[in-house]
């Protein structure tokens, strides 16, 4: 029987992507039955998915002690390639297809604008609770500034101004709570500050620029809103670690002294 | 066929990820500055340009439309490999300085909106076909 069971798991193993499709569609599944039964559709079906995508990661990083979530779970590595980078980038692009030049072109000002003020406003907050909670020196309220920024622009920033590796951790934290917290919490705001049109989709993008927060949001809102948010996203960490490291930085030293 | 679209799609998503790697090895930048961006206007460009011209077909976009249809399934196995323990374990300091981020950036979302809103509403009146841009909205 023990040998079945090996068979079983090589098999799985072997073709990871194969089960990361069969997985996530029963998941999928799952949330769509528990998004009709239980909220009666109030709650969508993949805002539901997407969490329960999340609470998968956090047993897969209590059970293994890992950073990757459910991939560390050799039966479930195939997910890494699922939801991986390439693949992610892929059908980010893909979504460009549904939107319209003209859309976008009607939005880049308010576009722009929302970018640099995101980008500042998130360093400004997070740099001010690292105060709060007693650093003083500009390396660390810089790093910490830039975690909440996003949880790339964070360890890009500290490694720039050579904080240490206690330090990046913290701001990759910060950057993740920011990332968990959009992908959550916009299907529940999203009627609060009226985003249901492009325009708002790329202001969104703008002003929360973590790419997985923002595009994991707008496809549990309306998945037509995807491509307008994912375009000003996607400039969104460049900016930061452009200007993480360099004006941020300097503009913390001059300030704290 | 069906290729033609994924193909497209291919080629579009290589050539702006290289155009962000590019942009961001030339600024001293260690991360990759807008290639999906990149991609996507490069996307919105030729599908539109074939489209016009007639030959990109029905079945070729398919190929471009299942990997749409592909996007929240990708997006839920995103999901499951967030460092989630992570985020929770880094204490209140970090827990704080992402929230309230989050939550003073989502808040200010209307007033940008408001902003952008007066100076191009009078626009939609003199719209052009696309693949033209006028100076000063992409400033």
């Amino acid at each position: 029987m023990t040998s079945t069971l090996d068979i079983l798991t090589s098999v799985l193993v072997k073709n990871g992507l194969l089960t990361a499709f069969a997985v996530v569609g029963i998941t999928m599944w799952v949330s769509y039955v528990l998004s009709a039964r239980l909220t009666r559709g109030h709650l969508q079906g993949s805002a539901l998915a997407i969490m329960l995508g999340l609470l998968m990661a956090y047993i897969g990083g209590v059970v293994t002690g890992g950073k990757n979530g459910v991939v560390d779970i050799k039966l479930l590595s195939g997910i890494g390639l699922l939801g991986g980078a390439m693949l992610r980038d892929f059908a980010i692009v893909s979504t460009a297809y549904g939107a319209t030049l003209t859309d976008m072109r009607k939005c880049g000002v308010s576009g722009i604008i929302s970018l640099f003020l995101g980008v500042v406003l998130s360093f400004v907050v997070g740099g001010a609770v690292a105060m709060a909670f007693g650093y003083t020196d500009a390396v660390s309220i810089a790093t910490i500034g830039a975690g909440a920024v996003t949880y790339i622009v964070g360890p890009v920033t500290g490694a720039a101004i050579g904080a240490s590796s206690e330090l990046i951790a913290l701001s990759i934290a910060a950057g993740l709570v920011k990332s968990v917290m959009v992908m959550i919490g916009t299907p529940f705001f999203a009627k609060y500050i009226g985003l249901d049109n492009p325009r708002t989709a790329m202001v969104f993008g703008g002003m929360m620029g973590t790419t997985s927060g923002v595009c994991g949001g707008l496809a549990a809102v309306d998945p037509k809103l995807v491509p307008y948010g994912a375009m000003t996203s996607t400039f969104y960490t460049g900016l930061g670690c452009l200007m993480g490291p360099s004006v941020l930085f300097f503009a913390t030293r001059a300030l704290i002294g | 066929m069906i290729i033609y679209g994924v193909a497209l799609l291919s080629i579009c998503t290589l050539l702006g990820v290289l155009i962000g790697d590019l942009l961001g090895a030339a600024i001293g930048v260690k991360a990759n500055v807008g290639g999906v961006g990149f991609a996507m206007l490069l996307l919105l460009f030729f599908s539109e340009h074939l489209k016009s011209s007639g030959r990109f077909v029905q079945q070729s976009s398919q190929g471009v439309a299942f990997w749409t249809a592909m996007y929240i399934p990708i997006v839920v196995a995103m999901a499951a490999q967030q460092n989630v323990l992570g985020a929770i374990k880094g204490g209140p300091m970090a827990l704080i300085a992402g929230a309230l981020a989050t939550v003073v950036c989502f808040a200010l979302i209307p007033v940008i909106d408001r902003i952008g809103r007066p100076e191009l509403e009078p626009q939609p009146a003199e719209q052009q076909p696309s693949g033209q841009h006028r100076p000063g909205e992409t400033a």
